[in-house]
Order: C-alpha cells, then structure tokens, then sequence
C-alpha cells in the first residue's frame, strides 16, 4: 500500500544512526518481519528515488489523555550514509513522508521447538527485532550483535526485554568480546543440544560467513539482503542478488525486492 | 464539460496520451495494486528477446542529482515466457498493451515481430533499436541511419501490427535517424531512450556500475528530450511518443506542444507507481482549466 505518514519522532539513538516513528495506517500491522518500506524522502528531485528501509518495529500507541485514538505506528532503524539519509535525519516530529509498503518477503518464523540464533551486524538489526519479538512468544532466542565499534551496536537493550539473551562483538574491542561475531556463533553452535534456525542481516561479508557456518554444519539459516532499487516492486530489476546456481554461463538473478530481501541462504550464491 | 483525451497513434485508439515505458513498468502486472491500468492511454511491456536474458552484474543502478543511471543489461524472460506467463494478464485488462523489443541481428527482429503479431493481446509493437549489432562489430542499430533502417524494414515486413520504433539520443542527428526510420516503415516514433552516462566512485577510484556506462534517466534529461521531440515533430509525418524526465502533467503537456501524440511517462513510475495515472488526471483538469476542449489542439501547438 502506499500512504502518508506523519513523523512522530526522530532521534539519534547511536552516532549516525537514527530511529524514526512514524504514522501508519492500522493495516499495517499485519506487517511481517523483516519487510520493508520504500520512502520518499522529499517531495524534490534530489534525492530522486524513494530509499529502501527494514522495518524496526509496528505497534500501537495509546496516548495517556482519555478520549485519544489509538494510533497505530511503524519504525525504522537506519544510518545515515548519504544524501538521502542525511535529509531523512534532518527531519522533524509533524513532517510527512511518502511510503509504499510493507514489501518484499519476510523471515519465516519455522519450528517453534527449537533455539533460534540471530546475527545482527551494524544497522542490520534493523529487521531483527521484529523478527525476535515474534520468535521469543515460542523459542529460546539469543542475538549476535556485531560491529566495528560500540558505536555500531544498536538497540541491545531493546532485544534484552524482549527476554533474548544477548552477545555483542566488536571489532576494536570498545564493547563485548574484541573480534568478529561469528566467534560468539560458533562457540554457541558448538555448545547447542538440539535443533537451531540462524536468522542474520548486516554486511555482505558477514552474511557470507554466517552463510557458509550454517552450511558447513546444516543448519537451517535465513538472511535478509540489501541491493540498490529502485521501484521496490519487481519492475526496475536493480536489485537483483546471484543465485545459488550462478555462472557468467547460467546466469541466475533473484530480486531482491520481490523474492526477498530474505532468502533462505542455500538459495544464493556465497564466497567459499 | 470533460476535455476530449483521446488520441490516435497509427491506429490504436487511447483513452488519453499517457503510456508507461519500457522497463519502468515490468510486465503491467506488477503496478496493478497500485494503479487503475484502465486510467492510462496504453502501457509498454519489458523489452523482449528471442530468448530470455539474465542481464547484468550488480551494481545495476545509481541515483545522480536529477536522475539515475541503469545498466539492467535488458533482463527479460524471453517470448515463449511471455506468451505462456504474461500475456494472460494482457488479455484482463482494458488498455492497449504494447510490446517492446530487441534483437541482437536483423533476423532476431524480424523473428521476434512475427512471433508478436501472432499475439492477439499485444495491440502494438515498440522497437528497442539500442542494441548492438553482432554481426556487424557491435554498432548499435539505432546510431546508424541505414542500420536502423534494415530492422525496421524487416520487422515492417514481419508485422500488419502499428510499429514504433523507439529512437536513441546517443546520435549526432536524430532528424537523419527518425526520417530514416519513417521512410523503412515505422507507424510511429518514440524518443528518446536513456542517454548514455556513467557515475565514478571517487574513494574507491572505480565505476559505480558494475557495467561502467549505464542509460541515464529522470527530470535532469527533459530539456534534451523535448528539443529532439520539437526537432523530429518538425521533420516527420507520422506520430511521436515523447519520452524522458517526465514527472507530472506540466512536463507531458510541453512534450505535446513541442509535437507529441503521445507521452511515456518512465522514472516517474519507480518513484511513485501511480504517477502515469496521476499525470493523466492533471492534465485533463489543466486543459479544463484553460479551457481547452480537445488534446489533439495542443499536439505541435507551440508558438515559436
């Protein structure tokens, strides 16, 4: 759907990343996780095209005063990393945006008898809160929050409410263990009893490495992927990812804004 | 008193002159939930090939201040998937529906045209000549006057169906490329097609497409856009679709001054995938407004 949305707020909750509410219409509950939304960050024509965005979280607020409405609301998680998120960042409580969205497929939840590991590195975490919020009405879930400095780890104490028992790795050491995230993953998957399902969205390189843990040991494994688009909506073929079969000889193109932006990892083509 | 919309483009009546184009609009389908594709003049299909084609590596696309750059590399499921998975769409909606495009040799076009005109819900063809010639080092048909010829000569030949041929900007003359174009057969011609461009990363001192060059689109090439429509309006009999920048009613009113039948209306639609229905409602109030009863007065109506 595409609507208008009123900014309710919009903060730095990290150095260069910010947390925006907004208004939504109530049919955007029914928002899965790990969707997203295509945002027209102004009406001008710099920045031109409507920017890609997970969503961090939908729910309703019921304002204190009796008599108010219940409004319902979505929030994104994102970093500001150039023009188009600088003047996303540079918006105000009242201001209005263009949405279009829920889009895309999300995370399947899977079996609920199991323990599910989320790998979330920098703003990747965007779309895993949801994502855990839903899974711990079933499962022990745990969360690796990686990245390159404290300033990276977001929202942790967010996932920690939830009841998600939580791992932070950073790669200078300034918060949790010193080095990579999978380290903490590994040592978890070593340690586990019984099933598991990995859900991770961060960086390429991570999402390669958690990929290629996950298929080393069989391990069911779900990753949300970012790409350049466009449209959002299967048209503009921008945002395409290689497929498992890939080859410059059979070449195999999944879009990202349709088939995904989660995918399960076996369905795509990952570095040894 | 409601303005009269419709328009005439060598034999397909529309509703009014607003198309979507080429590759900004997948198969119609996709935009379905978003627009009412029975409030637009015509919509244009995803260029077709012989077979289907996996297109280019990513990075695919880049936005530049006033437009973006796309190297898709033509990606499309090929004539046979169309047929069997797209077409039944086609056939559900009230709106011409036109094919758009492309071979790689003369025969490839002309095989292709056949194959359309054989497609009872494809009410017209577009003729992508962007393409490189194969057999000819890799010209592209569409900067040579007598190679852009023999395909339109040649899918002429394949089809009793309104041909278009959709003509590139990336040429010194494009008055030589669209007389020659008409004189070979063409109902009609559209333009213009992306301009070749490309975007640098500076820090990481490497293009920002993995293809290095891409088609730059958006507002930022209107002006060029509408000088080679007032150009080739001027120069030719048959109807022009004009195409390129355009982002609301104001920007297809200008094209059909500068002597547009028609519009194609192609970023636009990736930013919000109700602008060609939007474009069509605002400009059947501004000639409410002005007082102008028919569209067809304003096509080549400007005053220089």
């Amino acid at each position: 759907m595409q609507f208008t949305a009123m900014i309710l707020s919009n903060a730095e909750v990290s150095p260069g990343y910010w947390r925006m509410r907004m208004t939504a219409p109530p049919q955007f509950a029914s928002a899965a996780p790990g969707q997203f939304v295509m945002v027209r960050i102004s009406g001008a024509i710099d920045p031109l095209l409507r920017r890609p965005f997970g969503i961090f979280d939908v729910g309703t607020h019921t304002p204190a005063h009796s008599g108010a409405v219940a409004q319902p609301y979505m929030e994104m998680l994102y970093r500001v990393v150039g023009k188009g998120t600088a003047t996303l960042s540079a918006l105000h409580e009242t201001d209005l945006l263009d949405i279009l969205g829920p889009l895309g497929k999300g995370f399947e939840l899977g079996e609920a008898d199991e323990e599910k590991l989320i790998v979330g590195g920098g703003v990747g975490l965007a779309p895993l809160y949801m994502l855990a919020k839903e899974l711990v009405k079933r499962s022990p879930v745990r969360l690796f929050a990686g990245g390159r400095t404290r300033d990276d780890i977001l929202c942790i104490t967010e996932f920690e409410r939830l009841g998600v028992e939580c791992y932070t790795a950073t790669e200078d050491g300034s918060l949790g263990e010193c080095g990579l995230v999978t380290e903490a993953l590994l040592r978890r998957l070593d340690a586990l009893q019984g099933r598991a399902t990995i859900y991770a969205c961060g960086p390429h390189g991570m999402l390669n490495a958690v990929a290629n843990i996950a298929a080393e040991r069989g391990i069911p494994c779900q990753v949300s992927l970012e790409g350049y688009m466009a449209c959002g909506v299967g048209a503009c073929l921008g945002c395409v990812a290689p497929g498992q079969q890939h080859s410059p000889e059979t070449p195999d193109f999944r879009c990202v804004c349709t088939e995904g932006p989660v995918f399960e990892a076996g369905e795509l083509k990952w570095r040894d | 008193m409601k303005p009269d919309m419709t328009v005439n483009l060598a034999g397909i009546a529309l509703r009014n002159p607003v198309m979507t184009a080429s590759g900004t609009f997948g198969y119609g389908e996709e935009f379905a939930e978003y627009v009412d594709l029975e409030s637009i003049g015509a919509f244009v299909t995803k260029g077709l090939s012989l077979k289907a084609r996996a297109g280019n590596p990513t990075p695919r696309i880049v936005e530049t201040p006033g437009g973006m750059l796309n190297a898709i590399g033509l990606q499309n499921v090929g004539i046979e998937a169309f047929i069997q998975k797209k077409v039944p769409f086609l056939r559900s909606v009230n709106t011409p529906a036109i094919a758009n495009f492309f071979g790689n040799t003369v025969d490839e076009y002309a095989e292709l045209a056949a194959r359309l005109d054989q497609i009872p819900e494809v009410a017209g063809l577009e003729v992508n000549i962007s393409c490189p010639n194969v057999k000819q080092g890799g010209i592209v048909f569409g900067t040579d006057p007598a190679c852009a010829a023999s395909v339109v000569s040649a899918c002429r030949a394949a089809t009793k169906k309104p041909l278009i041929v959709k003509l590139s900007p990336n040429v010194t003359d494009v008055v030589a490329m669209a007389l020659a174009c008409e004189e070979a057969g063409a109902d009609c011609l559209s333009l213009i097609n992306t301009l070749t461009g490309m975007a640098i990363d500076l820090n990481r001192r490497r293009p920002v497409l993995a293809n290095i060059t891409g088609g730059f689109s958006g507002p930022a090439i209107k002006p060029i856009a509408l000088r080679m429509v007032w150009q080739v309006a001027k120069a030719v009999k048959v109807p022009i679709i004009g195409i390129g920048g355009i982002m609301n009613a104001t920007d297809a009113l200008e094209f059909i001054l500068a002597g547009a039948t028609a519009v194609q209306v192609g970023t636009a639609s990736f930013i919000n995938p109700g602008a060609a229905q939007q474009i069509a409602r605002d400009m059947e109030a501004w000639l409410t407004e002005n007082g102008v009863v028919d569209i067809k007065s304003l096509i080549g109506a400007l005053e220089t």
